[in-house]
């Protein structure tokens, strides 16, 4: 009921969340909600989609997703300040990570990191005055073997250097083609890719590599090796010789 | 979750012997129900093992780790590798736990835990209102050590938040037990309070613009180990070691919960939840912990007053000099005095009301019912309650496997007794269904089924169930189900008939809960126009004679009572000669005008009262009586269980109702012999309870009601928790967490109109106009809800309307959006 | 001599290996096919005879896990993936449903029919959006291809399976967070018991497996237990993707059985980088003690690496050469372990918040010998006194470091500061151009 007239409060700005937004989106809310058994666990898709809409997760996001599942205010907001893929306030178009967690700050990410803070002329969590870049330093990605590795809207830029994460800022700010190592042909925003996470495709699953660099090093290994996991039809005899006995 | 099939049915009431486990605990053994949880083993053996997140009422959490032992034997010849939570471990058969009295390991976490959870919390325990009662406090004495390791930066968080008007926090005192926030979530469905962030940034918070505006928040303060969590009437006034504390009962509403008033110094400081675990549990609502002020306004009457002949002026006067004029026209009067006593006495103040007025004034004209009321009420009052003994409790409320609410919105008018509906809910599947005009908060809350009920038509909808909804009927034929019934429906022809005979072919046991604390004990007192007390009929010559004679008088007036109604009725005819009034408010009675106009044709009037009002305004005498605090009594829940209190305040000259009474009967030559409350209690245990034949219950046919043309819509409406009442003045931060008015109205009906959701309404009734905030649900087209006392929307007064009646809708002249 | 054995990854060198006809054109599927014609209880007997155990780290035994599912219980079953890689130096899984997301489909298809549950979820961390994107393609191909929804393959087999993406918690990992966050709760673990075999997601029979682990499954359908306790060890059957990060010539993903050594891994992977020598190591994440030169012979398998002190865990072989500075290492994980922790009991709540401190001062040359004991004793109060595993894995580097390099601790407060040049250990330190790292 009435999520959008707002009563005293501080925003200045206009809420995104008109009637007509609502209306748009509660439909996606329902096609959400229906994946599910249980209503409730919709909750992290529609932050996702709330996010999509407004490039962060606000009070009135929080709001409509409170409405569609019928759960209090207070509920919605300590699950959205619990996970740290929403954004608290309006952000850039790219949200740019690097990766200090240990394996990759050591790599370098840490020298990343504060060369893209000198470069750009911001903190963590800050934003570049043309809305484009924001830059933040995240935890680990699950790519160590690509390090240093750095994110942007979640799709991997591995084995980075601080030279190719200032060019890469700069092209993001020029507006010229950033491609990802492993992801599609080019970059979606930010808003896209919340999408994309609250569940709506964009079709581009397709695109890009299906492997890189260190994932096939072993496999390359491998056939050049010769080596095989073992014939089903030909297993050798009880092997217990091998690593285990050897000390 | 658990419940398992109904279709057992005869579950034997009688208690199953419960299967015993034995256990060792620091080297004792000892035996205890399976399914007992460790720690609550252990202080069985009198060895406390610290905690903080544990509550005996909540569900485990296991969060706080405070309370870690070692369990060197699971019972299984196996031991658990780590400490564990003592908390969350039920016992097991050969299970050997050791505390941190016994080992080493268990000793150590503890202290360990006491050294996290000490790190961030400041030490400002010399400013803190927890400080002298703070679990954290005295828990870190006593297992905690004096020095900590800790030499760095500590969180700090500006201070305090307000959460509610009522609940402030100070965030860095927190240690993040979740007590809080799970009885906001569990007990009272109010998930308001969450804890927000993550890890040490971790903090309770509300969310913007949704304050925990629960009636039940009051609880937290009291549950919270630490001083994060204070109440704003409490905040800096007192230390716990200066206070003396009372039990008492609270006088807010009829489930009679245990409290503690905390004084000092002559003055009630603040009121805490009692443990009575047949009752309220360890919980009250926040009325009846925050709502004390209302006896210590300025407008309390501290000296008699009575009218001065020539200046028709209330002029103080001498008690002798008051009770004598009081006695004089009263006993001028007697034979043709009405005596109007509220709901809010205690049994024996009751008692002597309905003492006097057949002993001393020789009338059955007296009545405790200032509300709406019927005969038919009557009826069923002296043929299901008066004078029975305990049947529905709160323990079968919870155990019941189905209630079916009427006339009756528990949240609101009877806060305890929806705790336990949900705790039934919650624990049991106990399912409620409610008739109502819509799904209500408090239903929403137990996860009832609605019975879609346009107001007035109770009656009918009960004798129809059968027809219109036979599972309901089926479920209130299994063994424990419950009907409840409000005061409400006694403005509803036929609703009582219906509720009986509903409850006597499924079965189901019925029980009656008033809204007002005294409303049982007067109708057992026999502060009725038909009843004496201990359920014995005025019409029935033998109770008549058994009372007579135990009261020591001759005979005791035979003729009919007249009821509140009748009473007001024949003053306003002019045919009264005196009225007795007591703790009443004129804008309790159905009809407030017809009764201050009432009132002033009435030749002579005495009041009983605790503050100036529009009563003792018309007064001739008025006499000054004690608050609840200054007495001893007796409250007779809706149980019908006997809740006595001891007085906290002693208040020299301040007396109750009974020795007003009393006095006054002296000067009229009659003798109450009511020397004190435990004298008439004595009077009315020896009397006990009618064993005579019972009335035969009321036989009303349901109306059907009106059907409204377009516009007009008929008023549902009953009063919140939190309101205007007078006995909630003088405190600003509980009025600050009152629902706000609005009215509950459907899409068709507010189409109707040109109102829209969100917009403005007005409803206009036979007094007046309200102007509301609309909001659009599932209702009967031209039904209209409004909260009959919230402020703003006080329906009596300000539309002289009540439920059931047609009023008129509209949208705003000006301008629908405005407001 | 172990070698390697392409199992799961043996088509990620095909450019389609990610679209339903790569994956199909390589056999995929036919595990599915064959197990649908199988009894469910004997897919389980099956996965419990091959010895297959947990690759999320902890080893549970797969085939028993699924056998506690309790029978008599009338609620719906489900089978939830825990696709939510987030240890740091785990990246096994990402690669895996990135190239081979079929794999994963199938073994959910197979492993569902097997507990006879009609509803699965894959939780996928939300930080990996094309991931995200292959997984619901990949499910999407295979409803079209009647290889999931209702009646799969025509026999009387329904199934529905939803990519569910989180949304930035490592806690969701622990398998009762990922649950309660699956429910659209914050994920904080639940106390057990319950578990979810019994009272899982909405309170219903549940099993959570890894990535990994289903992706085995498949494999072990089509090829049979024996197939699978051919490789690894007694113990520790069947092969795992060991992943090199750090320090190491070639880093990479290297699938191979249970029980080969880092020694012969890093023969493989080029031997650490050149011109350095090995310092420490992770076996499998960071909340696995860390191991030195001396375990380079300690076969990685759960039993052998239980023995030596640490933790098989995920296998995720972090290197770190004799540039690194380990008190640096582990504040920096410290520092993770402080800001995911999930805040729910207070020993890793306020444990880690405090931990992170003393790392600071220390790092900086400002401690103490006593921060270093206090370190120990803070470690001794959380490990195995919180509520789950997060808090004991924080205690890992923290006490294994101080066991092995507690000199180096004492070197920082002695010199007033690190006594090591961050930029050495850069991955561009060493190369011969210095446009990359030109930049200090």
């Amino acid at each position: 009921m009435s999520e959008n007239n707002d009563n005293g409060t501080t925003e200045t700005e206009q809420s995104v969340f008109t009637d007509e937004v609502v209306t748009r989106l509660a439909q996606d809310a329902k096609e959400i909600i229906s994946r599910y058994p249980k209503p409730r666990s919709a909750l992290l898709p529609l932050l996702h989609l709330v996010q999509a809409e407004e490039g962060h997760v606000s009070k009135d996001g929080m709001r409509f997703c409170a409405d569609q599942l019928d759960i209090t205010l207070a509920e919605v907001n300590a699950v959205a300040t619990f996970y740290t893929m929403y954004r608290r306030r309006p952000g850039g178009d790219y949200q740019v990570g690097v990766c200090t967690n240990t394996l990759c700050a050591v790599m370098g990410g840490d020298e990343i990191f504060s060369s893209l803070k000198e470069h750009l002329d911001l903190a963590n969590g800050e934003t570049t005055e043309d809305g484009k870049v924001t830059l933040e330093h995240v935890e680990c990605n699950a790519a160590c073997d690509f390090a240093p590795v750095v994110m942007v809207n979640w799709e991997f830029f591995d084995d980075q250097t601080p030279a190719t994460a200032k060019q890469m800022v700069d092209d993001l700010r020029l507006g010229k083609d950033v491609v990802p190592t492993r992801g599609p042909k080019s970059l979606c925003t930010w808003k896209q890719a919340s999408r994309v996470l609250a569940g709506f495709d964009d079709g581009r699953a397709g695109e890009g590599v299906q492997a890189a660099g260190p994932s096939l090093a072993g496999l390359n290994l491998a056939r050049e090796r010769g080596w095989e996991a073992p014939d089903p039809n030909n297993l050798p005899t009880p092997i217990d010789q091998g690593e285990e006995g050897a000390k | 979750m658990t419940v398992t099939s109904n279709s057992s049915g005869g579950s034997s009431p009688a208690p199953v012997p419960e299967d015993l486990i034995t256990v060792t605990i620091d080297g004792f053994q000892l035996r205890v129900p399976k399914g007992t949880l460790l720690i609550r083993a252990a202080e069985l053996l009198g060895i406390q093992i610290p905690r903080f997140c544990d509550h005996p009422l909540l569900d485990p959490v296991a969060a706080c780790r405070q309370c870690l032992v070692e369990i060197p034997d699971m019972g299984n010849g196996r031991g658990m590798p780590k400490p564990q939570p003592s908390c969350a471990i039920t016992v097991m058969e050969g299970m050997v736990v050791n505390t941190q009295l016994t080992s080493a390991v268990a000793d150590k976490a503890q202290r360990g835990i006491m050294e996290f959870l000490l790190i961030n919390h400041p030490l400002d325990c010399p400013v803190c209102d927890k400080g002298g009662e703070c679990p954290l406090q005295n828990q870190a004495m006593s297992n905690g050590q004096g020095e900590t390791q800790f030499v760095d930066v500590k969180r700090t968080f500006p201070k305090p938040v307000s959460l509610s008007t009522e609940v402030l926090l100070d965030r860095e005192r927190c240690i993040q037990c979740t007590r809080c926030t799970r009885f906001a979530a569990e007990i009272a469905g109010d998930p308001l309070i969450e804890l927000m962030e993550r890890g040490a940034q971790e903090q309770i918070g509300i969310a913007e613009g949704e304050p925990f505006d629960s009636y039940f928040s009051g609880n937290t303060v009291q549950i919270c180990p630490v001083g994060a969590l204070t109440g704003a009437a409490y905040r800096f006034r007192s230390r716990p070691f200066d206070l003396v504390s009372t039990p008492s009962i609270c006088e807010h509403c009829a489930g009679g919960c245990a409290q503690r008033t905390d004084h000092r110094r002559g003055k009630v400081t603040r009121r805490l939840a009692g443990d009575d675990p047949q009752v309220n549990e360890e919980w009250n609502c926040d009325k009846g912990r925050w709502a004390f002020t209302y006896a210590t306004q300025s407008d309390r009457l501290s000296r008699p007053l009575v009218r001065d002949e020539d200046s028709r002026a209330l002029e103080f006067a001498s008690w002798p000099e008051a009770i004598g004029m009081a006695a004089q026209g009263l006993a001028a009067a007697r034979g043709n005095v009405g005596v109007l006593v509220g709901g809010r006495l205690t049994y024996e103040d009751a008692y002597a009301y309905a003492k006097f007025a057949r002993v001393a004034l020789n009338t059955n004209d007296v009545d405790a019912r200032a509300r709406e009321h019927s005969d038919e009420e009557a009826a069923f009052l002296a043929a299901r309650v008066a004078g029975r003994p305990v049947d529905v409790d709160f323990t079968a409320v919870e155990k019941a496997p189905t209630v079916l609410l009427a006339g009756l919105d528990p949240e609101d008018e009877s806060a305890s007794a929806f705790l336990r509906l949900r705790k039934g809910m919650r624990k049991r599947g106990l399912k409620v269904y409610s008739l109502a005009s819509h799904s209500a908060l408090g239903l929403t809350k137990t996860k009832g089924t609605l019975v879609p009920t346009v107001p007035g038509d109770e009656g009918r909808t009960l004798n129809s169930l059968d027809v219109e909804h036979p599972e309901i009927v089926e479920a209130m034929g299994q063994e424990g189900a419950v009907i409840l019934v409000g005061e409400r429906l006694a403005a509803v022809p036929g609703a009582l008939t219906a509720a009986v005979a509903l409850s006597e072919r499924t079965g189901a046991r019925l029980s009656w809960i008033p809204r007002r604390a005294g409303e049982r004990g007067a109708v057992d007192a026999g502060a009725l126009p038909n009843l004496l007390p201990g359920g014995r009929p005025v019409a029935d010559a033998s109770a008549r004679a058994e009372v007579a004679r135990a009261w020591n008088v001759g005979s005791l007036p035979s003729g009919p009572g007249r009821d509140t109604d009748a009473i007001i009725a024949a003053a306003a005819a002019g045919e009264l000669d005196a009225l007795v009034i007591a703790g009443l408010e004129l804008d309790d009675l159905p009809d407030p005008e017809a009764a201050r106009a009432a009132l002033a044709r009435v030749p002579f009037i005495v009041s009983l009262e605790l503050r100036a009002s529009d009563v003792t305004d018309r007064a001739d005498v008025v006499l000054p009586v004690a608050a609840v605090a200054e007495k001893s009594g007796t409250f007779v829940n809706w149980e019908g269980r006997h809740r006595p209190f001891g007085e906290a305040l002693k208040v020299p000259g301040a007396l109750s109702d009974l020795r007003v009474l009393s006095a006054i009967a002296n000067e009229m030559d009659v003798h109450l012999g009511l020397p004190d409350a435990a004298g008439a209690y004595r009077e009315l245990l020896e009397l006990g309870p009618w064993a005579g034949d019972r009335p035969v219950g009321p036989a009303v046919r349901p109306v059907v009601p009106p059907e409204p043309g377009p516009g007009r819509a008929l008023l549902s409406t009953w009063k919140q928790l939190l309101g205007t009442g007078r006995m909630e003045d003088g405190e600003p931060y509980l009025a600050g967490t009152a629902r706000k008015a609005r009215a509950y109205l459907s899409k068709t009906t507010a189409d109707e109109v040109g109102v829209l959701d969100g917009g403005s309404l007005r409803v206009t009734g036979p007094l007046g106009t309200v102007t509301v905030p609309a909001v659009v649900t599932d209702i009967a087209d031209r039904v209209v809800w409004l909260p009959a006392n919230a402020h703003g929307c006080d329906i009596r007064r300000d539309l002289g309307a009540t439920a059931g009646q047609t009023v008129e809708l509209a949208a705003p002249t000006t301008n629908g959006r405005q407001q | 001599m172990t070698t390697l054995t392409p199992i799961l990854s043996k088509n990620w060198d095909r450019p389609d290996s990610f679209t339903i006809d790569g994956y199909q054109s390589t056999g995929g599927y036919d595990a599915l096919r064959k197990a649908l014609t199988m009894e469910p209880d004997s897919i389980v007997d099956l996965v419990k005879e091959a010895g297959l155990r947990g690759r999320g780290g902890a080893g549970f035994p797969t085939g028993m896990k699924w056998g506690f599912l309790p029978k008599d219980n009338p609620n719906p079953r489900y089978l939830v993936v825990n696709a939510d890689e987030s240890e740091p130096g785990t990246c096994k899984d990402i690669p895996l449903m990135l190239a081979n997301p079929h794999v994963l489909v199938e073994g959910v298809a197979i492993a569902a029919y097997a507990i006879k549950s009609s509803q699965a979820f894959i939780y996928v961390r939300g930080e990996v959006l094309h991931v995200v994107r292959r997984l619901r393609q990949a499910v999407a191909d295979a409803y079209e291809a009647g290889l999931l929804g209702k009646d799969v393959l025509g026999k009387g087999f329904d199934l529905d399976v939803v990519v569910h993406a989180g949304a930035g918690a490592y806690i969701c990992g622990e398998e009762t967070a990922l649950l309660d966050s699956l429910e659209g709760y914050k994920g904080q673990p639940r106390l057990k018991p319950p578990f979810p075999a019994v009272a899982g997601l909405y309170a219903s029979p549940t099993v959570v497996n890894n990535v990994e682990s289903i992706a085995s499954v498949p494999g072990i359908v089509a090829n049979g237990a024996e197939w699978f306790t051919s490789m690894g060890t007694e113990k520790s059957a069947g092969f795992g993707f060991f992943s090199l990060s750090g320090h190491v010539t070639n880093p990479g993903q290297y699938e191979a059985p249970l029980g080969i050594t880092l020694r012969e891994l890093l023969d493989m992977a080029g031997g650490v980088r050149a011109g350095h020598e090995l310092k420490f190591w992770t076996p499998g994440g960071s909340s696995t003690p860390i191991f030195t030169e001396e375990h380079l012979d300690v076969p990685l398998d759960f039993e052998s690496v239980g023995a030596a002190g640490s933790m098989l865990g995920t296998r995720a072989l972090q290197i770190f050469d004799e540039t690194t500075c380990v008190v640096r290492a582990v504040g920096r994980w410290i520092a993770f372990y402080a800001h995911e922790s999930c805040g729910k009991c207070t020993p890793c709540r306020e444990g880690n918040y405090w931990m992170v401190q003393v790392l600071d001062r220390l790092e900086r040359g400002e401690g103490t010998e006593a921060d270093i004991d206090k370190l120990l004793d803070i470690c001794d109060n959380l490990l195995g006194r919180a509520f789950c595993a997060l808090g004991d894995g924080a205690t890992s580097p923290v006490m294994s470091s101080i066991k092995y390099f507690r000199q180096e601790y004492v070197d920082h407060f002695e010199k007033g500061g690190c006594p090591f040049d961050h930029s050495r250990s850069t991955i561009w330190a060493d190369r011969p151009t210095s446009a990359a790292g030109g930049n200090r």
